[in-house]
């Protein structure tokens, strides 16, 4: 691995890695069973230089911000290296938004830049393209023969007229702006700077080093901070590869695993629970004896390795399993939601180590990871090195709100001082989360103090952002909550959302307003839906400026319902 | 060739043996993802049958939003 103490950019950190090991793999593509491409380091270099010299030659530089819109695939990382090459801050966008969302956040992090797949660009184009962005020049990746680009030039013939150069950056200077959400209301884009990464890949490879030959699975949408540095600048400064996979399909995902020999791949609970689910199948359909002969080695497994992990062992004892998954896995790590204790212990019999960790993109990426030293799947792990973390007026059982201090924290929310001041406070980052310190160190969670949910797949969902939703509907007033906001427990699991309603005089809720309620409920995605409503039978309290006193009303509301009130849809 | 009313048919009929449902359960207009109580993976998987079924490849970008089985049959006839 090179020594990033000497670096203060991810540019010039890059470069060196793309030097060094010019010869060595560092991307595969595929697409289903097909490989759609591979390229050494030296590639990498000569494929993004091109672009790094049209970004010269449109005067982009220093502290220009460009925005990457794609799904995970090799041109992301060769964007987003010619855009550090320049001295750029990179702007990640979740491709999976509506397009008007992605305009929003292109028009709020002024980005000049925007580089994007073409189904996106389509889709975006068709709901009214860049209006109110600063953008000036587009970049499409893969646009067919003869596609109308809507004043966009070819990625694929980007080029500028002679050799771009590097443009160095100081650790303080910005490296990138992501958006942590914010997709409805307020957008909180976290600005984090070269040191922010460079601190953070120094902490994840003490504790999880990549070399060349170790192969990442990338899944993960890269925009994600986990992916961006797990499955881009890790192994990018150490040398190894990252596979990417164009379908996310779970049997093409589990292919990859013996196709490629994957070491390590990051993943959310609930990718993780299907992988348990498919293999709970497979051990169910397995002859009687044979089940009887696996379940005794999954137990003499689990006997041996109760102090810690023996990986060649549980290899040898569980050889089919392992070479489902390549042989060659030396990890898996999950986070971005809570995982149940008990499917992490599955694996761990398994001899497949789950290292779940718990982090946010404000403190950039992890702050705590497990290390299985030993392994303890009620918690989240131990604070990364370098990870302050300080639980905050704990009570009788010691649960308080976590704050983490770090070189790898963020510098601030862009253009949002208030919520900057809110958030981090005399240098500590205040994550809204509930947690205690056990006795080893270890961090438990315990829910959250903020109107939020998690979703098994990882999304933060602030309540808010989707009342546009429910707008219109025909009663007095409403407002979302999470059911954990308004009655807080301890422990974490299943994350409901409620609507809080309250009727015109004499109304009552009629089958009409209920299927009314249910069809706007389905236009969400399936992970943001409502699961129940709350009948409110007073005024909402709110601001001079009539907006909902949210904190008021979930305090009232607390005071005088429990949980049973909630009707289920 | 298909028409769009047979394509829709063909997919109910593979969604209630995938999943294991009765058939007369399902109609054109449900959210697959209410009535069969699936997650977003479950449905994937659920395309990589209808995809072999039909003979074609969908982009996973083609699923994005869909929600219907109306509205994937119209997707699936796009592409046959």
């Amino acid at each position: 691995m090179l020594d990033l103490r000497q670096y203060s950019s991810l540019g010039e950190a890059l470069r060196d890695g793309l030097e060094r090991w010019a010869d060595e793999v560092c991307l595969i593509e595929a697409d289903r069973e097909r490989e759609n491409a591979r390229l050494t380091y030296r590639q990498f270099q000569e494929a993004a230089l091109p672009l790094a010299g049209a970004l010269e030659e449109c005067g982009f530089g220093p502290d220009h911000r460009a925005a990457i819109l794609m799904s995970n695939q090799s041109k992301w990382l060769i964007s987003a290296y010619a855009i550090f090459y320049r001295g750029g801050v990179l702007v990640p966008l979740d491709f999976k938004l509506t397009p008007q969302e992605q305009r929003a956040l292109l028009a709020h992090s002024k980005a000049s830049v925007l580089i994007i797949e073409h189904y996106l660009w389509r889709a975006l184009v068709a709901a009214g393209g860049l209006e109110g962005t600063s953008v000036e020049t587009v970049w499409v990746t893969e646009a067919p023969p003869g596609a109308d680009l809507a004043g966009a030039f070819r990625w694929e013939e980007a080029k500028g007229k002679g050799n771009p150069s590097l443009v160095r950056r100081g650790r303080e200077d910005w490296a990138s702006i992501v958006y942590s959400s914010g997709t409805g209301g307020r957008p909180k884009g976290c600005v984090m700077t070269h040191e922010n990464y460079l601190e953070q890949c120094i902490a994840l490879t003490a504790l999880y080093p990549f070399w060349p030959g170790v192969r990442y699975l990338s899944i993960l949408p890269t925009n994600h901070a986990i992916d961006f540095m797990v499955g881009f600048i890790g192994p990018f400064v150490c040398g190894a590869a990252v596979v990417h996979l164009r379908t996310l399909r779970p049997e093409y995902v589990r292919e990859a695993f013996p196709r490629y020999k994957i070491t390590y791949m990051s993943l959310v609970p609930l990718v993780l629970k299907n992988l348990e689910r498919g293999l709970k199948e497979r051990f169910a359909a397995l002859p009687s004896h044979k089940r009887f002969i696996l379940n005794t080695l999954i137990g003499l497994n689990r006997l041996l390795t109760r102090e810690r992990p023996h990986l060649k062992l549980s290899r040898w004892l569980l050889g089919d399993i392992h070479r489902a998954f390549g042989g060659e896995l030396r990890a898996l790590f999950v986070g971005g939601a809570f995982t149940e204790a008990s499917t992490l212990q599955f694996f761990y019999d398994l001899g497949i180590l789950v290292g779940n960790g718990y982090g946010l993109t404000e403190a950039g990426t992890a702050v705590t990871l497990n290390d299985f030293n030993p392994f303890r799947p009620d918690t989240v792990g131990k604070p990364l090195p370098g990870m302050e973390v300080r639980i905050l007026q704990p009570d009788a059982e010691g649960i308080g709100e976590v704050a983490v201090r770090s070189k790898t924290v963020m510098s601030h929310y862009l253009d949002d001082p208030e919520l900057t001041a809110e958030t981090i406070v005399d240098g500590w980052l205040m994550t809204g989360d509930l947690g205690r310190l056990n006795a080893g160190g270890h961090l438990q969670l315990f829910g959250r103090k903020k109107n939020m949910i998690v979703t098994e797949g990882g999304k933060n969902i602030y309540p808010e952002d989707i009342e546009t939703v429910f707008e219109g509907l025909p009663v007095k007033e409403f407002c979302l909550f999470a059911a954990n906001y308004l009655w807080p427990q301890r422990g974490l699991g299943k994350e409901p959302l409620v609507l809080v309603w309250h009727l015109e005089p004499g109304q009552s809720v009629s089958d009409a307003l209920r299927q009314e309620l249910i069809l706007r409920n389905r236009r969400l995605p399936d992970f943001k839906r409502i699961s129940g409503t709350l009948l409110w039978e007073r005024d909402f309290p709110r601001t001079a400026s009539l907006k909902i006193k949210r904190t008021e009303l979930a305090e009232d509301i607390r005071k005088r319902l429990d949980r049973s009130a909630v009707v289920s849809l | 060739m298909r028409t769009l009313p047979q394509t829709l048919g063909e997919i109910l009929d593979l969604t209630a043996q995938h999943f294991a449902v009765p058939r007369e359960n399902l109609s054109p207009d449900d959210d697959f993802f209410e009535t069969l109580g699936i997650n977003s993976l479950q449905a994937l998987e659920l395309l990589t049958r209808i995809e072999s079924h039909f003979g074609i490849e969908l982009p996973d970008y083609e699923l994005q939003g869909v929600t219907d089985f109306r509205t994937l049959a119209e997707r699936i006839q796009s592409r046959l």
